[in-house]
């Protein structure tokens, strides 16, 4: 298995490499540049600044250098936040938005598998269709309007949450429900739709002829494959939800990464929105390895190769 | 079910198409949404930049049906309107997203070996990727306007038709209609477009169908952040956004943008799956 995460590992080095060239260029290669403001600067400040962070430079050199310090994990100085690293701003609001992203997804799997196991367990009755009819409404309803329903609702007339904020206990229930409802909506289908093809099989009969508890067979033994389509959607659900995060951030007002992000990229912030999306590349490519190590655990049919 | 006899594919499948009563119902709300975007100009109870600064915000009444906003513009004409930018938007991007996916799987498929490998490679490692932030990172630094944002979107959409084509291609090539048009001596992108991308026409139809509803979440999502669609043009994202803004008093601006994108979205799975099942030999079997 070690060896397996090791060469996955050593896989993801060119895809960051393209990742990292490709936004590079693209950036560089755009008109338009961070400090163009509507009143512009006198020309010598703006020189004296693209000195202060090598745009004067053949784009070859800038390339050259930004590559070698990609290499020492330094990100650079961010243009609009004066004095501030593009590796300080994200190690201040990353831990926000994984506490953000963990919630969404603690949310997603225990409703989304908890809702699958009883529709599977209770094919074309009421509780299959009440719960796979509000698994469709979930996977069509987009956060940014079921984020402020749910503000609607919860805070603004009956008061009984913060509308924003990201200090108290509180604030975590109607962003974290936001952002992993429709990962829980995805989830419930795919466990119903697993766990079904599971318990028509002759190990389940086994077990049950086995005299064990219904419980027993349900948890231990007709979930751990039930749950597979469900790993196997963690990756790309670990992706959404990191996207996601963009919007529930701004809505709520979280102090996380994504807004960030979207700042920048409205203030044109070169290295910060660079650095952002390497960021969280690397983050969700590390994901996908994780996940897909979760699966060959889980499955034993999976051979690591 | 039992198929009638000689009865052509595309018979069969409208057949079975019209027997899904969710795909029916997503066809009617989808080409009532379509009837109404293409007549908005002729049926929009007001102006498009009409004002109304006495009256400002109102909630629905008779002459408001969806009431206005705080300029006193009415929404019902701001949404019809926005419908026209979200649907062009996403059936442009969607057209772009096909263009790309089926002549990069097809081209893939058809070469095979080697260069099929490096190409569904490149496929894969794109798929690992936050899309959504280079879509940003594009809209950003190539300015903010509808031409760009379709390009964008279309751009980062064509990974899974690509992979369809080219699987599709795969069986296909091995077909004797494709030993007489090499006997012939068609060239190479003749046999691929004249050839083999007709017969994958099935599967592309159900993914496009699938494709505008993903696209149009986009266009919101980015609009929505103000990094889409820029006023003075509207779409529903744009109204989802001024409505988060005023919910706390004026509500119905976000509830009814709201309602009817997601009512969208559902229509428009709705029919793809329908489609899909439709069209797809796989279902045919039972």
């Amino acid at each position: 298995m070690a060896a397996y995460a090791l060469k996955r590992l050593v896989g993801a080095v060119p895809v960051l490499w393209i990742v990292a060239t490709l936004t590079f260029f693209m950036i560089r290669l755009a008109p338009g540049g961070p400090f163009d403001q509507d009143k512009s600067l006198p020309p010598d400040i703006l020189k004296n600044i693209e000195a202060k962070y090598h745009l004067d430079e053949p784009l070859g050199a800038q390339y050259l250098r930004y590559m070698g310090s990609l290499l020492v994990l330094d990100l650079g100085p961010s243009f609009k936040y004066a004095n501030r690293t593009v590796n300080e701003i994200i190690a201040a609001a990353f831990p926000v938005s994984l506490e953000l992203a963990f919630w969404a997804i603690l949310v997603a799997l225990t409703l989304g598998i908890g809702a699958g196991i009883i529709a599977a367990l209770y094919p074309a009755t009421w509780k299959d269709h009440g719960v796979m009819s509000l698994a469709m409404v979930g996977v069509c309803t987009p956060n940014f309007v079921l984020g402020p329903l749910l503000v609607l609702v919860f805070s603004l007339t009956t008061g009984w949450l913060p509308v924003a904020g990201w200090e108290t206990a509180q604030d975590r229930i109607l962003p974290a429900l936001t952002l992993g409802a429709i990962y829980a909506a995805y989830i419930a289908r795919l466990t119903r739709g697993g766990m079904m093809e599971v318990l028509r099989q002759d190990y389940i009969r086994t077990a049950r002829a086995k005299g064990l508890p219904e419980r027993v067979v349900i948890l231990r033994h007709a979930l751990r494959g039930g749950i597979l389509p469900t790993v196997s959607f963690l990756g790309p659900a670990i992706a959404g939800i990191a996207t996601g995060s963009l919007v529930i951030e701004l809505i709520f007002d979280i102090p996380g990464l994504g807004r960030f992000f979207v700042q920048s990229a409205l203030n044109r912030d070169y290295t910060m929105v660079m650095g952002t999306a390497l960021f969280y590349a690397v983050f969700i490519l590390a994901m996908n390895i994780l996940v897909d190590i979760a699966y060959a655990w889980l499955d034993p049919r999976v051979r690591y190769d | 079910m039992t198929r009638g006899q000689g009865e052509s594919l595309w018979a069969d499948a409208r057949r079975r198409l019209l027997q899904n009563r969710a795909a029916v119902l997503g066809l009617c709300v989808t080409g009532a949404l379509l009837v109404a975007a293409a007549l908005t100009p002729w049926i929009s109870p007001y102006a498009y930049d009409e004002q109304d600064l006495n009256l400002g915000a109102s909630p629905p009444t008779r002459a408001h049906l969806f009431g206005t906003d705080s300029l006193g513009r009415d929404l019902l004409t701001r949404m019809l309107y926005g419908s026209r930018i979200s649907l062009v938007v996403g059936l442009l991007a969607t057209l772009v997203s096909m263009i790309i996916g089926i002549t990069y799987g097809a081209v893939s498929g058809y070469l095979g070996g080697r260069w099929d490998a490096v190409m569904m490679r490149l496929v894969d490692i794109l798929y690992s990727l936050p899309f959504i932030f280079f879509v940003i990172i594009l809209m950003v630094y190539f300015g903010r306007n509808i031409v760009n944002l379709f390009v964008a979107l279309g751009c980062v959409q064509w990974l899974t038709t690509a992979r369809i084509v080219r699987g599709q291609v795969l069986t296909l090539k091995q077909k004797e209609f494709v030993e007489a048009a090499v006997a012939m001596g068609v060239s190479t992108p003749g046999i691929v477009f004249r050839h083999l991308v007709p017969n994958v026409l099935g599967p592309i139809i159900v993914y496009a169908t699938l494709t505008v509803p993903a696209v149009m979440l986009e266009e919101a999502f980015l609009s929505f952040l103000g990094l889409g669609v820029q006023p003075p043009n509207c779409s529903w994202g744009i109204l989802i956004a001024e409505g988060v803004k005023h919910m706390e008093l004026e509500s119905w601006l976000i509830l009814f943008p709201g309602f009817f994108l997601s009512l969208t979205l559902f229509s428009l799975n709705f029919l793809g799956d329908g489609l899909r099942d439709a069209l797809d030999p796989k279902y045919r079997a039972d």
